[in-house]
C-alpha cells in the first residue's frame, strides 16, 4: 500500500519490525505481522475486551489503537505472561478454578486481571467485580473468573509477603 | 470492520498540529487523541476521515493543573487521571465520582476528557459536567487562539462551536466554593453503558436555603444543559424531599428528549425525574 | 471381591471428580488456534456484500468499480454460483419446506438485511472491505413483513410465507375445556435473540490438488454431516472433502451449521486455485448468523378446582426470518413437543405457525424451543395459582409428573421420536431446591424488605430438558508404544471441555490416568463418521461409546498379557494406572500397556496369529433422549422509577443423572444462566418497520457483564441416572438457560405485587416502567 511505513513494536520485551498502513490496528498487527495470535478480536469496536493488552502496564483495547500509535511503548500480551514453563499465578488460577471454557475471552481477561492485580493488589470484592465487568465472556457466567482472580491475588500477596 | 485508509500525521507541537489541521481539515481531516469514540466509528465506517492528526505526541497537551482558581485540563489528559481526585475540594471529588461511570477502565486509560468535549456526544458525562458547571474551552488554530464558553459551546448532537480547523487544547473548570454541595446520578442498563439519563446537581446553602443551584441533565436532549425550570424551583427553598421532588418534576416536564416516538420520550421524562431527584438527594447527603 | 474371586487393588477413578481440564494450557498461554489464526500462503480474503434492503427485487449489481481496482482478484454474484444448489436442511418428516431454502448468493430477490448478494476476493482483509464498498446493488423494494403474527405475505409468486403449521394433539381437549373449573388464557412473547458467541464465524478453504482434497478449516458442531452436505453441494465425493475443527470460541447452537459463506469459500478455493479465508466481523455476525427464540404464544389452560391441568391448547407463531435454514422447522417442532414440560397434561393441542419474515433467518440456540416453551408453561403455572388463589408451589406440586410414573410416555413425537421421559422424581427435586434456598425464610425476608418499601421479590420456575440426541456416536481408542492413549471420535468440541470428560471416562474404563489420553475430534479425515456436538449429546453419546471402546480395549490388553506375558488368567488381572497387574498382587510383576502395544506391532502380532494394533472401536447407539430437569429460584429488586432490574440472588438446580466432572457441569450451568439473563433482560434483535436491523453492534445488542450476573449458586444432583446408557449419563450443555426467562418474570411480578404483568421478554426497563405507569393510571 502506498502509505505503509516501517515501525518497530516492542512486545513482551522483544522487538518486531513490521510494515503497516496507518489504519492497521494494533490487534491485527500483533496477530498477523508479529505472529502473536494469542490476542483475540471479538468485536473490533472496543466493547468486548477480548483484545485487551497492556501498554506501558495499562490495559488497552488493541482494536482501538493503530499500530503506528504503539511505537516506543512497552506492549505486553498473553504470550508474555508465563516465565518459560512457569505459568503466571493468574494463568494457574484460571486452570484450577475452571475460569475458561472456550477460551476466546481468556487472553483479554488475563491481561485485564494482571493489570488489576498489579495496580490494586488488595482490591475489594465489589470493586473487583466492577473492574472485571469491563470484559465480556459468553461461556462462564463470570463466577469462576472472579474466583480465579481473587485466588491469584491471594497467592501473589502471600508470595510478596514472604519476600 | 476495518477502517478505510487515511494519511497519518503525528505533530510534536501545537503549532505543527494546527498547521496540519489548516491544510487537511477541508479534506475531512480529524484529530485523534484517545480514539475510543473515533476508532469504533471508523471501524463501522460511519467516519472515514482522509487524514488523522494524532496529538498524543504533544507533551504540552498532557498538562493538568490548577491555576487562578480554575482546573485546566489539557487535551491529552486521560479519563483515568480523574479516577482519584485531582484537586482538593468538591470539584476533585465530583470528577472522581463521575469518572467511574465513564465506560470502563481500559477505555479510560486512552480516552481523554477533552476528546469527549470535542466529540459532544449527548450522553457524555464530561459534557454534562461542562454544561452544568459552565466550562471554558480553549481552541487553537492557525489563525490564533479562541476562548469559547459554555453555554455557547454545545450546539446539538455531536455538534459544537469548534471549527473544523480548530484543535481543542484545553478545558477549564472553575473551582467551586469549598462548601458546594454536589450530587450525580446516572441510570443505565449495564455497567459502563451510556446513560439513559443522568443528572448533576450543585448548590450551596445560605441561611438554611439553597442558593446558586445548578441542575444539569444529560443523555436526554440533543445536548446536555442546565434545566433552569428546576433551578428556579430550588432557589431559596429548603433542601428537603418536597423541594427536590418538585424540582425533579419540573425538570421532567422541561426537557425535550431526542426521541420522537412518544412512548420513548415519556420514558425518558420519567427517568429524568428519578435521576434529578436522586442527584439532589445525593448532594444533600454531603455534610 | 468381584465375580472372579479376586478383589481389585485400590486405584484412582476419574468419573465424578472435578479434575482440571486437558484443554486449558494452550488457551491460557495464548496458543489457542481459532479460525482467525489459520492462514495459508497466497490466501485470498473473501468479503461479503450484503443486502441493505429487507425485501426487494435485485435490479442490478454493478461491480465494475471493484473489478477495476488492481487489488481485486474476483467478484462473484449469483450467476457465478448458479451451479450450487440451495442449502439443505436436516431430514424431517415435515413437508413443504424445500422451496424456502436459501441460495448461497441472493438470486432475483433479497429477503433480509444482511443477506449475501455478492462476494469479493482480495489478498488482504482491509482491501477486501474497501472493494466490497465499491459494489453497487440496486434493489426495487417490496413489502416487508416484520412480524410472524401479521398475515403471511408473498415469498414468491404462488407461494406465501407460511410454509407449514405444525399440529400435534392428544386427548379430549374440547371435553376438558367444557368440564373445566376455570380457563386461563395468556398471550406471551419471547424476543428475538441468539447465541452470539464471542468468536465470530470463520471459514478457510483450501484445495490440495496433489491429494484432490478440499479442506475446510473452522468447521465444528457436525463435521461429518456438514462434510457430506458440502460434498453434495459441490459435486464431490465425501472422501475428498475434509473438515477440520480449530479451537472454537463458543457454539451455542449457532456456529457449525452450513451457511452461505462456508459454501462460498469452498467453491472459491476450487475455482480460484488459492486458499480462501473468510472471517466474519461482529456487525455481520449480528445480522447474518442464526437468530432464534422469537415466538408469540396464545395459550389456554383448562384446570380443575385444585389447579390441576386438564388440557393445554396453544397457538403460536414462530418467526423464522427470511429462509428455512439447516434445521428446517425443528425449533418450532421442539417447542410444540416440549410445551407440557415436566407436568402431567391429559389433553393437549398445539398449532405452531412456522412463518417467514424479512429478518435474519433463525435456527437453534441453546435449549432451542425449551426456553420458549418453559416460559409458557411456567407463566401458566403462576397464572393458575393467581386465578385460583393457590400457592404457586402447590400448583406445581399438583401437576408435576410423579417419580412413580417414570418412564413416562407422552403421546407426542419430537423429530420423529416419541417423547419418553426416562427418569426423575420431579416433586422430590423441587423439595430439595426449596430446602437449599430455605424458601420459607426467604419469603419472610422478602416480606420484611417489602414492608420497608423495597420492590423486591422471588420467583421459582421448573423445567424439563432433553439431551443426548442420537442416533449414534463412535470412538476408537488406541494405545501406542509409549503408552499414550489416543481417542478418536466424530463428536466435536465447542469449547465445553469434551476432551477432558471423554478422557476421564476412558481413564476409568481402561485403567489409565486421564492425562495420558489424547482426544482427537472434529476431523473427518481420521474417522469416517460422526454426529458432532449439539443438543447436549457429547458426554452421553461419545462418552458411552468411549466406555464401550475402552472396556473392549482393556479386555484385549489383558487377554494379550495373560496369554504369554504374565503368569495369570485374564480374570486375575486388572489395569491400574497403565499397568496390567494381578489383582491379588498389585505390587507384583506387571506389564505396561506400552509393552502390550509393542506385542501388537504388526510383525510381532502376525507371528502370534493376532490382528495388529492395541486398538478397539466402540459405537453407542441410542434413539431415545435422556431428560434432565431442575428448577431455578431468583431474587430480584426492581427500581420502580426507572424499570431497572437487579438480580440479587440466583439458584440453579439440575439433575444430571451422573456427573463425570461436576466442576465442568457447574460451569455449563452458570454460563447458561448468564445467557438466560441476557434473554430475559437485555438481549434483543430489534428491527424497524422497514426491516432494518437496529441491534448491529455490542452497543445495541447487550450481553450481560460480570456486574449484571450475580454469583449463581448451583445445586447439582445425581438422583436420576438415565437407564438409557451404560454410565447413567444425561447431558449438561443446555443446563442452566431453560427456565431463566420464566423465573425472572415470576420474580419481577412478585417484587411489584403484579401477577400477570410480565408477558414479554426481554423485560427492558422501558417496557417495565411503562407497565408500571399504566398500572398507576
Amino acid at each position: 500500500m502506498s502509505n505503509e511505513t516501517d515501525i518497530i513494536l516492542t512486545v513482551n520485551g522483544a522487538q518486531y519490525a513490521v510494515r503497516v498502513e496507518p489504519r492497521r490496528t494494533l490487534a491485527d498487527t500483533l496477530r498477523d505481522q508479529c505472529g502473536l495470535t494469542g490476542t483475540n478480536s471479538g468485536c473490533e469496536h472496543g466493547i468486548c475486551g477480548s483484545c485487551t493488552v497492556l501498554v506501558d502496564d495499562e490495559p488497552v483495547r488493541a482494536c482501538l489503537m493503530f499500530a503506528v500509535q504503539a511505537q516506543g511503548r512497552n506492549i505486553r500480551t498473553v504470550e508474555g505472561l508465563a516465565n518459560g514453563e512457569e505459568l503466571h499465578p493468574l494463568q494457574r488460577a484460571f486452570i484450577e478454578h475452571h475460569a475458561l471454557q472456550c477460551g476466546f475471552c481468556t487472553p483479554g481477561f488475563l491481561m485485564l486481571g494482571v493489570s488489576i492485580l498489579e495496580r490494586e493488589p488488595d482490591i475489594a470484592d465489589d470493586a473487583l467485580r466492577e473492574a472485571l465487568s469491563a470484559n465480556l465472556c459468553r461461556c462462564t457466567g463470570y463466577k469462576n473468573i472472579v474466583k480465579a482472580v481473587r485466588a491469584a491475588a491471594s497467592e501473589m500477596r502471600a508470595r510478596s509477603a514472604t519476600r | 470492520m476495518k477502517p478505510s485508509a487515511f494519511v497519518y500525521h503525528a505533530p510534536r507541537t501545537v503549532e505543527e498540529a494546527v498547521a496540519t489541521l489548516a491544510s487537511v481539515a477541508s479534506q475531512d481531516g480529524r484529530v485523534i487523541a484517545g480514539g475510543q469514540s473515533l476508532v469504533p466509528a471508523m471501524a463501522l465506517r460511519l467516519a472515514q476521515p482522509a487524514h488523522l492528526v494524532d496529538i498524543n505526541g504533544i507533551a504540552d497537551l498532557g498538562r493538568l493543573e490548577v491555576r487562578d482558581g480554575t482546573l485546566r485540563i489539557g487535551a491529552c489528559v486521560r479519563h483515568a487521571a480523574f479516577d482519584r481526585p485531582v484537586v482538593d475540594g468538591p470539584l476533585g471529588r465530583l470528577l472522581s465520582r463521575i469518572a467511574r461511570h465513564v465506560a470502563h477502565y481500559p477505555i479510560r486509560t486512552r480516552g481523554t476528557f477533552c476528546g469527549s468535549i470535542a466529540n459532544a456526544d449527548p450522553a457524555s458525562e464530561w459534557c454534562l459536567v461542562a454544561a452544568t458547571l459552565g466550562a471554558t474551552m480553549i481552541a487553537h488554530s492557525a489563525r490564533g487562539v479562541r476562548t469559547v464558553a459554555e453555554p455557547g459551546y454545545f450546539k446539538g448532537i455531536m455538534t459544537t462551536a469548534l471549527r473544523p480547523d480548530e484543535l481543542l487544547t484545553e478545558v477549564r473548570l472553575q473551582l467551586p466554593a469549598a462548601d458546594t454541595h454536589w450530587g450525580f446520578n446516572e441510570f443505565n442498563r449495564r455497567a459502563g453503558d451510556f446513560a439513559i439519563a443522568m443528572a448533576l446537581a450543585t448548590y450551596r446553602i445560605e441561611g438554611g436555603v439553597i442558593v446558586e443551584p445548578r441542575v444539569g441533565v444529560g443523555a436526554v436532549e440533543s445536548q446536555p444543559q442546565r434545566i433552569r425550570e428546576a433551578e428556579a424551583v430550588l432557589q431559596g427553598q429548603p433542601p428537603d424531599a418536597q423541594t427536590f421532588a418538585y424540582a425533579a418534576a419540573r425538570a421532567s416536564e422541561a426537557v425535550q428528549p431526542i426521541e420522537e416516538q412518544p412512548e420513548a420520550a415519556a420514558y425518558k421524562r420519567d427517568v429524568v425525574r428519578a435521576v434529578v431527584r436522586r442527584a439532589l438527594e445525593a448532594a444533600e447527603k454531603q455534610a | 471381591m468381584d465375580a472372579s474371586g479376586f478383589g481389585s487393588p485400590p486405584k484412582k477413578t476419574w468419573v465424578g471428580r472435578s479434575v482440571p481440564r486437558l484443554e486449558d494450557l494452550p488457551l491460557v498461554t495464548g496458543r489457542g488456534r481459532y479460525a482467525a489464526s489459520v492462514s495459508f500462503p497466497h490466501q485470498l480474503y473473501m468479503r461479503v456484500v450484503r443486502s441493505s434492503h429487507a425485501h426487494g427485487k435485485i435490479l442490478s449489481i454493478d461491480s465494475s468499480a471493484a473489478r477495476a481496482h488492481p487489488a481485486c482478484v474476483a467478484v462473484w454474484t449469483a450467476a457465478d454460483v448458479a451451479h450450487i444448489p440451495p442449502i439443505e436442511f436436516r431430514p424431517t418428516k415435515i413437508q413443504g419446506l424445500e422451496p424456502y431454502r436459501q441460495r448461497v448468493l441472493a438470486t432475483e430477490r433479497v429477503r433480509y438485511v444482511g443477506e449475501p448478494v455478492a462476494v469479493v476476493f482480495a489478498r488482504d482483509p482491509y482491501i477486501a472491505e474497501d472493494l466490497a464498498e465499491l459494489v453497487a446493488v440496486e434493489v426495487e423494494p417490496l413489502p416487508v413483513i416484520t412480524s410472524a403474527t401479521q398475515r403471511p405475505g408473498q415469498f414468491e409468486p404462488d407461494r406465501d410465507t407460511e410454509p407449514v403449521v405444525i399440529r400435534k394433539e392428544f386427548g379430549d381437549v374440547k371435553g376438558a375445556f367444557r368440564a373445566a373449573h376455570a380457563v386461563i388464557e395468556l398471550d406471551l412473547a419471547i424476543g428475538r435473540h441468539s447465541g452470539v458467541p464471542l468468536e465470530t464465524r470463520g471459514a478457510i478453504a483450501r484445495y490440495d490438488a496433489q491429494r484432490d482434497v478440499l479442506e475446510l478449516h473452522g468447521a465444528t458442531k457436525r463435521p461429518h454431516p456438514n462434510r457430506d452436505m458440502l460434498a453434495r453441494m459441490l459435486g464431490r465425493s465425501p472422501t475428498t472433502v475434509h473438515l477440520y475443527e480449530c479451537h472454537i470460541g463458543g457454539g451455542f447452537g449457532v456456529r457449525g451449521e452450513i451457511y452461505p459463506e462456508d459454501v462460498l469459500v469452498c467453491a472459491a478455493a476450487l475455482k480460484l486455485g488459492r486458499p480462501v479465508k473468510w472471517i466474519e466481523d461482529r456487525r455481520e455476525n449480528l445480522m447474518a448468523c442464526n437468530h432464534s427464540r422469537e415466538q408469540r404464544h396464545r395459550v389456554r389452560a383448562a384446570v380443575d378446582a385444585e389447579g390441576r391441568v386438564l388440557a393445554l391448547d396453544d397457538e403460536f407463531f414462530h418467526d423464522q426470518g427470511a429462509y428455512v435454514r439447516t434445521h428446517g422447522a425443528r425449533v418450532a417442532d421442539g417447542t410444540a413437543s416440549m410445551l407440557p414440560g415436566p407436568y402431567h397434561v391429559p389433553a393437549f393441542r398445539v398449532a405452531g405457525h412456522y412463518r417467514l419474515t424479512n429478518k435474519t433467518p433463525a435456527a437453534t440456540y441453546r435449549s432451542p424451543g425449551r426456553f420458549e416453551s418453559t416460559f409458557v408453561h411456567e407463566r401458566l403455572m403462576d397464572a393458575i395459582a393467581q386465578k385460583l388463589g393457590l400457592d404457586p408451589l402447590e400448583v406445581r406440586r399438583r401437576n408435576l409428573i410423579a417419580g412413580a410414573q417414570m418412564p413416562y410416555e407422552r403421546p407426542l413425537t419430537v423429530q420423529g421420536e416419541p417423547v419418553k421421559l426416562d427418569s426423575g422424581d420431579y416433586p422430590a427435586h423441587l423439595e430439595k431446591v426449596l430446602a437449599r434456598v430455605r424458601w420459607d425464610e426467604l419469603k419472610q425476608e422478602i416480606a420484611r424488605r417489602k414492608t420497608a418499601g423495597e420492590a423486591v421479590g422471588v420467583g421459582i420456575a421448573y423445567f424439563l430438558e432433553k439431551s443426548g440426541q442420537g442416533p449414534l456416536e463412535g470412538v476408537r481408542v488406541t494405545v501406542d508404544t509409549t503408552g499414550t492413549v489416543e481417542l478418536v471420535t466424530g463428536a466435536a468440541s465447542v469449547g465445553q471441555g469434551m476432551e477432558t470428560v471423554l478422557a476421564q471416562i476412558c481413564g476409568d474404563a481402561l485403567g489409565v490416568d486421564y492425562r495420558r489420553v489424547r482426544v482427537v475430534h472434529g476431523r473427518t479425515d481420521v474417522i469416517d463418521y460422526g454426529f458432532g456436538a449439539n443438543a447436549a449429546r457429547v458426554t452421553i453419546m461419545a462418552g458411552s461409546a468411549t466406555h464401550i471402546a475402552a472396556t473392549k480395549l482393556k479386555a484385549k490388553a489383558i487377554e494379550v498379557a495373560a496369554s504369554h506375558m504374565l503368569e495369570a488368567t485374564p480374570e486375575m488381572l486388572d489395569i491400574v494406572d497403565g499397568r496390567i497387574v494381578r489383582k491379588d498382587r498389585p505390587d507384583g510383576p506387571s506389564v505396561t500397556l506400552a509393552q502390550v502395544a509393542k506385542e501388537l506391532l504388526p510383525a510381532a502380532a502376525l507371528a502370534k496369529g493376532r490382528t495388529p494394533g492395541l486398538t478397539a472401536d466402540g459405537i453407542f447407539e441410542c434413539k431415545h433422549e435422556a431428560f434432565p430437569f431442575g428448577a431455578h429460584v431468583a431474587v430480584v429488586k426492581v427500581d420502580r422509577e426507572t424499570g431497572g432490574v437487579k438480580v440479587e440472588r440466583y439458584l440453579a438446580s439440575y439433575d444430571i443423572g451422573v456427573a463425570v466432572n461436576p466442576m465442568l457441569v457447574e460451569g455449563q450451568i452458570v454460563g447458561s444462566v448468564a445467557q438466560g439473563l441476557g434473554g430475559a433482560l437485555y438481549e434483543e434483535f430489534v428491527y424497524d418497520d422497514n426491516g432494518t436491523p437496529l441491534s448491529v453492534t455490542f452497543a445495541d445488542y447487550m450481553l450481560p457483564t460480570a456486574h449484571e450476573v450475580p454469583d449463581v449458586d448451583v445445586l447439582l444432583t445425581q438422583d436420576a441416572p438415565s437407564p438409557l446408557n451404560p454410565l447413567g449419563l444425561k447431558g449438561g450443555g443446555e443446563s442452566g438457560i431453560t427456565a431463566v426467562g420464566a423465573v425472572i418474570a415470576s420474580a419481577i411480578e412478585d417484587a411489584l405485587d403484579a401477577p400477570g404483568m410480565v408477558t414479554q421478554l426481554p423485560i427492558t426497563p422501558q417496557r417495565l416502567e411503562r407497565l408500571l405507569r399504566e398500572r398507576r393510571a
